[in-house]
């Protein structure tokens, strides 16, 4: 694990009973070092930081949404596709990034820029249509916006 | 602000939860008590704490989650032993399709919530409280870390909250995108380093919870209206509502075809016509088709239900549910099948995969549903829908099952020609390809029929 990361968890490890319970911190702090994803030796790593089986880490990762086992772009782009949104028009969004993008969903752009993928409510329905670009939320969006906000993205 | 819209609210009579929305110096500890927080603290410090769980009782106060469990009973079944270790753990989970008040409350006021997270962990013997927030809540984490950092440096979180001897700490612990830790055993089960599998019941978290301790898991919005109850009195609480089993403020947060979504606080119990009406009417001066009150898990309701009292008890009496008050209104174009169809996608995502009702059973509703919407059904496969519905509800651990049943059965019932003549409409057009297409990539499908 990256100093910074172990630092965070030795904080942590005072607030919890067992250490099995840094496994979720741990593997966000993982995957920020490690580029938005989990290769192999991110989860190893937190295996052996947290003196886990990695097969117990990996069935962990693959529960949650926000765990990538593949690489993802720098930039990572949630569409909320939920009842609210669809009933806004996230449809337009998700169309909109193919065409800005050029690729399909789940796929990075050659230049490893981007990715983007359909998520479930993200709870900004007040906003719908919305998108998470990375940690920001934006909202109101439509067709044009969101190939402002891609163009934006460095 | 980490987020690009602005601020999406509404208010009838007087703002009680949402007072400090739009107050940027509540974020910090001297902000939010010159504007009057940490006096309800000060005062649960003095009092017996078991007088603060009979004030709560007392003022009918029920859980703002989902399920409407009067909240000072939930505390009262915290053992009494004090040597025991006690946690409160802050359900901060926000995922129920159409939910966002609770990302509102954490944004603009987390300081109400520590101040009533603080007293319930002083009404039951709590030493440590966990706010469990979802991971895609980055923002209102970040604004909860700081805020519970000021309130450590301000003396009112640590070795001695506000001077009185007893001990708090506050964390706040990050999820990974799952909806099913949003029910208390598997958001306990994530909290502890595991797959949000939920846990069989009893043992209750009362007993039983955290780290295999008497825990109280309450939602943010319940917390958030601690403070007022005590420093107000539960009478004052009592008198806002429909009766006495259906008290106080609520949070109602709006979404879909209206003209103004957004969060609304206004007396538990205001009907769906008048709630809209605050929300501007439905948008583009289009009728009403339908509305769901509670949440992608509550069945759905029709326009000549528009005058129904938006409260737990005459919702339940109804055949819905109050559930987490996320209303999301449908407009005469709404299309239904759409509408079902994108539930049981999510709810056969987020199945834990614990339970086989649940498990294959959102599966196969997703798959009759997305085979519907290809015009690729026949209609006796759409009839299967509501049936296989009816199979999950109560035959699984958790009350996801049950959420998937209520929240795409009754839609199948009560809109079952539309979506019939939708469905043939659909198989007019001939097959769907491009990716529209997108069946459920890997899972058994069922045999295609063409020609109904």
């Amino acid at each position: 694990m990256p100093a910074a990361a172990r630092v965070k968890l030795d904080e942590l490890r005072k607030l919890y009973p067992t250490e099995r319970a840094l496994l979720l911190p741990a593997l966000h702090l993982a995957q920020k070092h490690w580029g938005g994803w989990l290769p192999e030796e991110a989860i190893l790593a937190v295996a052996a930081e947290l003196g886990l089986p990695p097969a117990e880490v990996y069935g962990v990762v693959t529960f949650y949404d926000l765990y990538h086992e593949k690489p993802v772009g720098r930039h990572r782009i949630r569409v909320c596709t939920n009842v609210p949104c669809m009933l806004r028009g996230s449809a337009e969004l998700m169309t909109a990034l193919g065409e800005a993008l050029g690729v399909e969903e789940n796929e990075v752009t050659p230049d490893d820029r981007c990715s983007y993928t359909h998520f479930e409510c993200l709870g900004a329905c007040e906003q719908a249509p919305m998108m998470m670009v990375d940690d920001t939320y934006h909202g109101d969006l439509d067709a044009e916006k969101v190939k402002a906000i891609v163009a934006g993205l460095e | 602000m980490a987020t690009t819209s602005p601020i999406k609210i509404g208010v009838v009579g007087e703002a009680v939860l949402l007072r400090n929305v739009g107050k940027p110096e509540a974020l910090t500890v001297d902000g939010y008590r010159q504007r009057g927080g940490y006096k309800a603290l000060e005062k649960a410090l003095a009092m017996d704490p078991a007088a603060i769980t009979e004030t709560v009782k007392a003022s009918g106060l029920r859980g703002r989650g989902g399920a409407g469990f009067p909240t000072g009973m939930k505390w009262s079944f915290v053992p009494k032993d004090p040597g025991k270790q006690k946690y409160l753990v802050v359900n901060a989970d926000e995922s129920e399709p159409g939910t966002f008040k609770d990302r509102v409350l954490m944004e603009h006021d987390p300081h109400q919530l520590i101040e009533g997270s603080a007293m319930c962990c002083r009404a039951v013997g709590a030493s440590v409280c966990y706010i469990y927030i979802r991971g895609e809540y980055v923002e209102a984490g970040d604004i909860l870390e700081r805020a519970i950092a000021d309130a450590y440096a301000k003396g009112v979180l640590g070795k001695d909250v506000l001077g009185s001897g007893f001990q708090l700490d506050m964390v706040v612990h990050r999820g990974a995108g799952a909806y099913i830790c949003g029910e208390e055993t598997g958001l306990l089960e994530s909290l502890e380093g595991k797959r949000g599998q939920p846990r069989v019941k009893p043992p209750f978290p009362a007993v039983v919870g955290a780290f295999g301790m008497p825990t109280v898991i309450n939602n943010v919005e319940t917390l958030c209206c601690v403070p007022h109850i005590l420093e107000r009195g539960p009478e004052w609480f009592k008198a806002i509502g429909t009766d006495e089993r259906n008290t106080g403020p609520k949070l109602y947060a709006v979404s879909g075809h209206v003209e103004k979504p957004g969060t609304y606080e206004v007396p538990i119990g205001i009907t769906f016509h008048e709630l809209l009406d605050l929300c501007g009417g439905v948008w583009k001066g289009r009728a009403l088709k339908a509305f769901i009150p509670g949440g992608a898990s509550a069945p759905v309701l029709l326009e000549k239900d528009r005058h129904i009292k938006l409260d737990f008890d005459t919702l339940a009496k109804a055949g819905t549910m109050l559930g987490s008050a996320a209303v999301m209104v449908m407009d005469e174009t709404a299309s239904m099948l759409q509408v079902a169809k994108r539930s049981a996608k999510f709810f056969n995502h987020e199945s834990c995969g614990q339970c086989t009702p649940c498990r294959e059973g959102t599966n196969w509703l997703e798959v009759l549903l997305t085979h519907a919407s290809h015009g690729e059904a026949t209609v006796q496969e759409v009839d299967l829908v509501p049936i296989v519905a009816k199979q999950i509800g109560g035959n699984s651990l958790c009350a996801l099952g049950d959420a998937a049943a209520m929240g795409v059965g009754p839609i199948l019932e009560k809109f079952r020609d539309e979506i019939v003549a939708e469905m043939k409409e659909a198989a007019a057009r001939g097959p769907v390809h491009g990716p529209a297409a997108h069946g459920v990539a890997g899972r058994p499908t069922l045999p295609v029929l063409h020609g109904v």
